[in-house]
């Protein structure tokens, strides 16, 4: 009787809306896109040799927004031989503190345009507008503050160790954060005085290619970075290159291991960063209403394609009934809807494939017995969307609770002491990230100690900055990006 | 005037599941509150775009929930009378302009300002208990508040004793707000927790907890006295209470953020704050309040200009 208020005497009813806001559109204006645009080599554009054009479309319209170059071997290859003799002509031998004026100013021009590009991403991605102008181009943009900072200090902060570059690295990034992904791949390249091979994702390579011409405005050494456009094939021919010297690769966990399978016994170094299936633990000493929004941001953040999403939530049972009344009250509040609205809280599913795939998952999740919630919200008739959607009375044996989805879909599950938690939370073959929410200080040390994943976040959830290396365990890859370990991977005494 | 604990009444609003021995156990059990996540939602939620209609609909919701103000040791009636005026007809050449809510005055005041609105909808506050420190003894409170009610108060703006909280002694400060509640008899009875010196959340989210289960009707901020006044994660932070006490009691208790509020773009934020915490039941002046004095000609102001598209000189509203 003493520490409770009686459990709901009347249920909530709030109904979670109330300023009814008219839609709020960012303006196009700042962005033109072209008709067709070819790859970036040697500092120009370069038709492609296969003379093959594919499709880029807006997820939330599906309309197509440009016809972008196809690469193949012989594109990449020229790719590669341009960007060796950047690396052995100009940029190799250059000092650290010259590369980082370069960067220096490669940060301020995404900066000053940050706009456009913040615009551009979402047409091309289908991220809402709020989180490409609030996160991904400001955090892409201290990327590049970042490592140009670090240029010419390599000698100085790992003595002993050789701190020349490699020469040329083939980079291919994922889809969900576009620019950022090209910022942490391409700032540390360049910042240690490699030269770059980017090729950017099938469905958002228009940023990539944008970021080109923005580099070649700030007078970047033509090949220095170069950006080849195509689908897996392209992604593939770029990692088996012979003249590549390191491959780094964010992506599926599938894709990364047959990189890896195509390197062994090569001289190639690899870093790969790949899925996640993040525990995010709840204590019942957390601060709920806090927690609830960790939640929520933890796996709705760029509408779940995140690889360290908060996928799994796992809740103390004694707080599970006051956390889901919490959760599904402010699932309520969640504004779907098109990405260019500025009150938009979750945009389009990023392409036809990734809704097949989440659509596929959530049937499988339902067939397999768990509990299905999703609020009720009015989705647009044309682009891809996915409503909010939970799932309770999830047991590690569900496939819900074990593959990624890479989408909006929370596997939640219960448990009772913490040493349960942290072995539900290590009861995956992933290790990218993972959440704790407890007001106990000792508890979350307790907890950091013994989750195996290269993130925890406590009392907090998809936190980034440019100084806090990422990357994971087991299936989720290995090498760090960020922060000084970023730097490693790119130097020949990194290993 | 301490009464023992053990014949003091259950709570008026949770009865016999929180009783002023069991008080102490009931606000410890109150969930914390991470501030950084507090700023963070607070601050997420201030990036709402809010144009147009809209806009319109939630700047002539802001005057209908203004208690408009005036708490100064140099109040006379004549400023009351016209500040009485300004309360009715806030824009006197826009006659779609609604009257706020309140207005609220000392308790020497009230008689004034009853008199100046007789005939309008505008209800007449009262700051009273020892207005703004607290630190009187409780008979001296109720007295005060007995007489604001009698001269013809609607609404009562009390203040907790922040010492008593602070040292621990939630039990007076709840006997407090069960005290004036019933000397407010049928007044509406805002509980004024002065954040700014609870300092923290977590005291706030307790303080909350605990003014509400004595029975106030609306919870508010702060005195406007102190260097500190209302704030988004603070209000954020009431909300939530609000939210959580309406769910395990089914009572809907009002908001009322106070002081440093004074521009149309931060009122909308607060009301932004409110739909998404609490939803459309709040949205209305028997739920939430402004406490303000200059917030309200700057809400004319852009009402002003959305409608005409252009801004018009200070000038041009009236400073009563």
């Amino acid at each position: 009787m003493e520490d409770t208020v009686p459990a709901s005497v009347n249920k909530p009813e709030i109904v979670p809306t109330g300023l009814d806001y008219v839609s709020s559109l960012e303006s196009t204006d700042v962005v033109s896109i072209a008709e067709g645009y070819d790859l970036w080599i040697d500092g120009r554009p370069s038709e492609p040799a296969t003379n093959r054009y594919f499709p880029t479309v807006n997820p939330a319209t599906e309309e197509t927004l440009s016809r972008v170059g196809e690469a193949g071997a012989e594109d990449i290859d020229r790719a590669v031989k341009v960007a060796r003799r950047a690396y052995t002509g100009v940029w190799g031998r250059m000092s650290g503190a010259e590369r980082a004026k370069y960067l220096y100013r490669l940060a301020r021009m995404l900066q000053e345009r940050s706009r456009e590009f913040s615009v551009l991403e979402t047409l091309d991605g289908g991220k809402p507008i709020k989180e490409s102008r609030d996160i991904d181009l400001p955090l892409a943009a201290a990327h590049f503050f970042y490592y140009a900072g670090w240029a010419d200090k390599l000698e100085y902060s790992f003595p002993g160790l050789d701190t020349r570059p490699l020469g040329v690295v083939g980079q291919v990034i994922p889809w969900n954060f576009p620019m950022l992904m090209l910022a942490w791949k391409v700032a540390p390249a360049l910042a240690t005085g490699n030269t770059v091979v980017l090729k950017p994702a099938e469905t958002t390579p228009l940023t990539a290619l944008a970021f080109a011409r923005l580099a070649d405005e700030a007078g970047l050494p033509p090949g220095v970075l170069n950006v080849v456009t195509g689908d897996g094939r392209t992604g593939a021919a770029v990692v088996a290159h012979p003249g590549v010297d390191k491959v780094a690769f964010t992506g599926s966990t599938e894709v990364g291991k047959l990189i890896q399978r195509s390197l062994a016994g090569t001289r190639k170094r690899l870093t790969l960063e790949l899925g996640g299936k993040a525990p995010h633990v709840i204590f019942d000493d957390a601060p709920l209403d806090q927690a609830t929004e960790g939640i929520i941001n933890g796996i709705f953040f760029n509408q779940g394609h995140v690889c360290c999403a908060g996928s799994r939530l796992l809740v103390q049972e004694s707080v599970y009934d006051a956390l889901m009344d919490k959760l599904k009250v402010r699932l309520a509040t969640l504004r779907v809807g098109d990405p260019l609205d500025k009150n938009t809280d979750v945009g389009a599913i990023n392409s036809r494939a990734q809704l097949d795939r989440i659509t596929e998952l959530v049937d499988v999740g339902v067939a397999e017995g768990a509990e299905m919630y999703q609020p009720s919200c009015s989705l647009p008739d044309r682009g891809y969307w996915f409503a909010p959607t939970l799932f309770t009375g999830v047991s590690q044996s569900h496939r819900i609770a074990q593959e990624e989805i890479f989408g909006p879909v929370l596997s939640i599950m219960t448990f009772r002491t913490p040493a349960e938690a942290v072995d539900k939370a290590n009861n995956t073959p992933y290790g990218l990230s993972a959440g704790v929410w407890t007001t106990k200080g000792s508890r979350i040390l307790w907890m950091a100690d013994r989750l195996k994943a290269g993130v925890v976040w406590a009392n907090t959830y998809n936190k980034f900055d440019p100084s806090s290396p990422f990357g994971g365990y087991q299936e989720s890859g290995f090498g760090r990006e960020g922060g000084r370990h970023g730097l490693l991977p790119y130097l020949r005494g990194g290993g | 005037m301490t009464v023992p604990a053990a014949t003091l009444p259950a709570s008026p609003v949770l009865g016999p599941f929180v009783t002023p021995a069991t008080l102490g156990s009931y606000l410890r059990s109150v969930p914390p509150v991470d501030e950084v996540g507090a700023a963070e939602r607070a601050a997420a939620l201030s990036t709402r775009s809010v144009k147009r209609e809209s806009k319109l609909a939630a700047l002539d919701m802001a005057i209908r929930m203004c208690d408009l103000t005036t708490l100064e040791g140099r109040d006379t009636p004549g400023k009351v009378v016209q500040l009485a005026s300004k309360a009715i007809r806030p824009d006197p050449v826009d006659p779609t302009i609604p009257p706020v809510a309140a207005l609220c005055v000392y308790p020497n005041m009230v008689p004034h300002a009853v008199e100046a609105l007789r005939g309008s909808e505008v209800a007449v506050a009262s700051v009273a208990t020892y207005f703004p420190s607290g630190q009187a003894p409780i008979s001296v409170k109720a007295a005060d508040v007995a007489w604001a009610v009698e001269q013809g108060a609607d609404e009562i703006d009390m203040v907790i004793d922040r010492g008593a909280f602070l040292s621990g002694d939630y039990l007076k400060v709840y006997e407090e707000v069960v005290a004036v509640k019933e000397a407010c008899g049928s007044a509406h009875l805002k509980v004024i927790l002065e954040t700014g010196e609870l300092s923290t959340y977590d005291n706030v989210r307790r303080a909350s907890m605990l003014a509400m289960a004595a029975g106030a009707d609306f919870i508010k901020t702060s005195t406007g006295k102190t260097a500190s006044n209302a704030t988004l994660p603070v209000t954020l932070v009431m909300l939530e209470a609000i939210r959580d006490f309406h769910a395990s009691t089914g009572r809907a208790v009002g908001m009322k953020p106070a002081g440093g509020i004074s521009t149309a773009k931060v009122a909308i934020r607060y009301l932004v704050l409110l739909a998404e915490t609490l939803g459309v039941g709040w949205l209305t002046p028997s739920r939430f309040r402004f406490g303000a004095s200059s917030l309200l000609n700057d809400v004319l102001m852009q009402i002003r200009w959305l409608r005409e598209g252009r801004y018009q000189s200070p000038d041009y509203f009236t400073r009563d």
